[in-house]
């Protein structure tokens, strides 16, 4: 195994993710009213929130798919798509975001995955096409990374060829392939038909287990239950309330935690 | 509702027949037919035979003439040259319209603009208007000059020598071309769905990667039969650089015709099966084309004709079987 090839192998360090005093509106409507929130190394944090609560929107905009208007993020205290100049905030260039998206993984709630490519080619085209390896050495990651999803026998298929359920699982070792700090998960099950939610899930929970930052915005709540370290709910714009998951989905504080658990559960 | 009894029919007594009773969904299903189709056919069938019989046998003509020309070497020189300026507008004006269809999607609105106006302006002027002004232009301007307007000059070029008939004739085809690509590229790119977009950002793949791995082999599958279209357009319109002194193979054919005046009949038809048989390669490869950029938009590729013939042939071994074995 060449350096090269261990070096972007080398262990993932599990980063830290700080989204301070973020507003975000859409012309005159407020998505997201101040969200303050820390995710610490290798925690697992659940999102949970009703539909239009702004859930989507907190995940785009740590990997800066959009932009703040007022607060920033920083990953392992690096800012996300920003950089300070004396006492502002200054965009970065697309080149220098693209760069810093590399250390954050991002799946899809509809995976979009490239169809035209097939499934090694998708896994394999980031760490070429950011000349973090070559060809062949991450066509051999790809391969590796697939067969942890329990995908290595489909490496040659295309896209629309697999189920929904490999679909998303591809989407995931796509994401991994650059051994990111920390993965964002955007409703990873939600387009899926209920038998093929469970291997997804199990795909993540082994991603939980490995150490890697995780932060999921999700319906499921025995999944929430049974993964997070942290349960964060999302009503509004605003952060209603935090926790562990038992505190959080057992034993909610707060009015309208109590009124969406009871309509999801 | 109160039908008088005995007018009931249920399917246990249904109408008898000769058959030995049969399940009914053992049965098999008898094929619509269609007379209204047949008949069609017929008078379809003969109005072609009588046109080809027209075709044939009408001395006006002349397919003795036809078969003289068809492969004298003005006519393949005129050929040649109809190719060559093919081949070359179609690329340059499919680089020209990746080009301005990337300004038009640009967030600058200079570039959108200009962009635009290209395209507006090229549009509205007709192809025989561009051409014989390009043809003319060496008289227009004795040099051309790259550099500041209104200050210096980079380096220029004299007009005469630059402005050969070849060159007019393939500038002012992409120049028209790319007006036309530019639309059916932006069309192609609009296509792809903005979750690739997203994804692709998402994964921090370079700017240039995005474009070229990701977005543009998309966008090629519903720009390849818009450009092909164009394409074949643009198979006929190069017969209009014979009025900018370029003997392609339409204007060998007329040059040809005013020598033999007894022949333009015939010539006419020589030019005609040329370009029906340049139209239909590039038919050709546009269904492989599009086979090719089909990958993984189908969860099978469309089978090519010798396949398609193959699966008919066999379908038809089976039914043969079949109906033997009833
Ligand atoms: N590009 C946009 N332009 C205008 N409004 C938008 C845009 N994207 C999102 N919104 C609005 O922002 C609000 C929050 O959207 P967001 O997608 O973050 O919600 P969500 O919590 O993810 O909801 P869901 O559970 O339905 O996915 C919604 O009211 C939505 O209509
Ligand atoms: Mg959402």
């Amino acid at each position: 195994m060449s350096a090269k090839t261990r070096e972007a192998r080398a262990d993932v360090e599990a980063a830290t993710v700080e989204v301070h005093g973020v507003h975000k509106w859409y012309g005159t409507h407020r998505v997201l009213d101040g969200i303050d929130l820390t995710v610490r190394p290798g925690e697992v944090t659940v999102v949970l929130g009703p539909s239009g609560s702004g859930k989507s929107t907190l995940l785009r905009i740590i990997n800066h798919l959009e932009k703040p208007e007022i607060g920033y993020v920083s990953v392992n205290g690096e800012l996300i798509g920003v950089k300070r100049q004396g006492e502002r905030l200054k965009e970065l260039s697309e080149r220098a975001i693209l760069v810093q998206r590399g250390r954050i993984g991002f799946v899809f709630q509809n995976f979009n995955l490239f169809p035209h490519l097939t499934v090694l080619d998708n896994v394999a085209a980031a760490p070429i096409a950011t000349g973090r390896l070559g060809r062949s050495e991450a066509q051999e990651l790809a391969r590796e990374l697939l067969g942890r999803v329990g995908l290595a026998d489909k490496t040659g298929a295309y896209p629309r060829q697999l189920s929904g359920g490999q679909q998303q699982r591809v989407a995931i070792a796509r994401a991994i392939a650059l051994r990111p700090g920390v993965i964002l998960f955007d409703e990873p099950t939600s387009a899926l038909d209920p038998e093929l939610v469970g291997e997804v899930l199990a795909v993540i929970k082994d991603l939980a287990t490995s150490g890697t930052t995780l932060v999921i915005v999700t319906h499921e709540i025995g999944f929430a239950r049974e993964v997070a370290d942290r349960v964060v709910f999302i009503d509004g714009g605003r952060i209603v309330e935090q926790g562990p998951p038992a505190e959080v989905l057992g034993t909610p504080r707060h009015e309208r935690t109590r009124d969406f658990l009871s309509k999801v559960l | 509702m109160s039908e008088p009894p005995g007018v009931t029919v249920t399917f246990a007594e249904a109408p008898k027949t000769d058959d030995p009773p049969q399940p009914l969904a053992a049965q098999r299903v008898l094929p619509l037919r269609r007379p209204g189709r047949w008949i069609v056919t017929a008078v379809v069938l003969i109005v072609v035979a009588q046109f080809v019989h027209g075709l044939v046998t009408n001395p006006f003509y002349q397919w003795d003439r036809w078969s003289y020309w068809f492969l004298r070497p003005t006519i393949l020189d005129g050929l040649l040259i109809t190719l060559q300026v093919t081949v070359y507008s179609a690329v340059l004006g499919l680089a020209g319209g990746v080009v301005l269809a990337l300004a038009r999607l640009s967030k600058s609105p200079v570039l959108r603009a200009v962009s635009w106006t290209y395209v507006w302006v090229l549009r509205s002027i007709p192809l025989i208007v561009v051409l014989i002004f390009l043809y003319n232009f060496s008289a227009l301007y004795q040099t051309l000059s790259v550099g500041i307007p209104f200050g210096p000059a980079f380096f220029s070029f004299d007009e005469s020598r630059l402005a050969t008939d070849m060159v007019v004739a393939v500038v002012g085809l992409s120049l028209n071309e790319a007006a036309y690509a530019a639309e059916v590229v932006r069309g192609g790119i609009l296509s792809v769905d903005q979750g690739q977009h997203e994804a692709a950002a998402a994964l921090g793949l370079p700017k240039g990667y995005q474009f070229r791995r990701i977005v543009f082999p998309q966008a090629l599958r519903s720009i390849v039969p818009n450009y092909v279209n164009q394409l074949i357009g643009l198979i006929k319109g190069t017969s209009l650089v014979f009025y900018v002194s370029l003997l392609d193979l339409f204007g060998s054919a007329q040059t040809m015709g005013s020598t033999y005046p007894g022949d333009i009949v015939p010539l006419l038809l020589v030019v005609t099966v040329w370009y029906l048989i340049l139209t239909s390669v590039v038919s050709v490869i546009q269904f492989y084309v599009e086979r090719h950029y089909a990958r993984g938009a189908t969860r099978g590729l469309p089978p090519t004709p010798l396949q398609k013939l193959r699966t008919r042939l066999t379908d038809l071994g089976a039914r043969v079987r079949r109906e033997a074995a009833v």
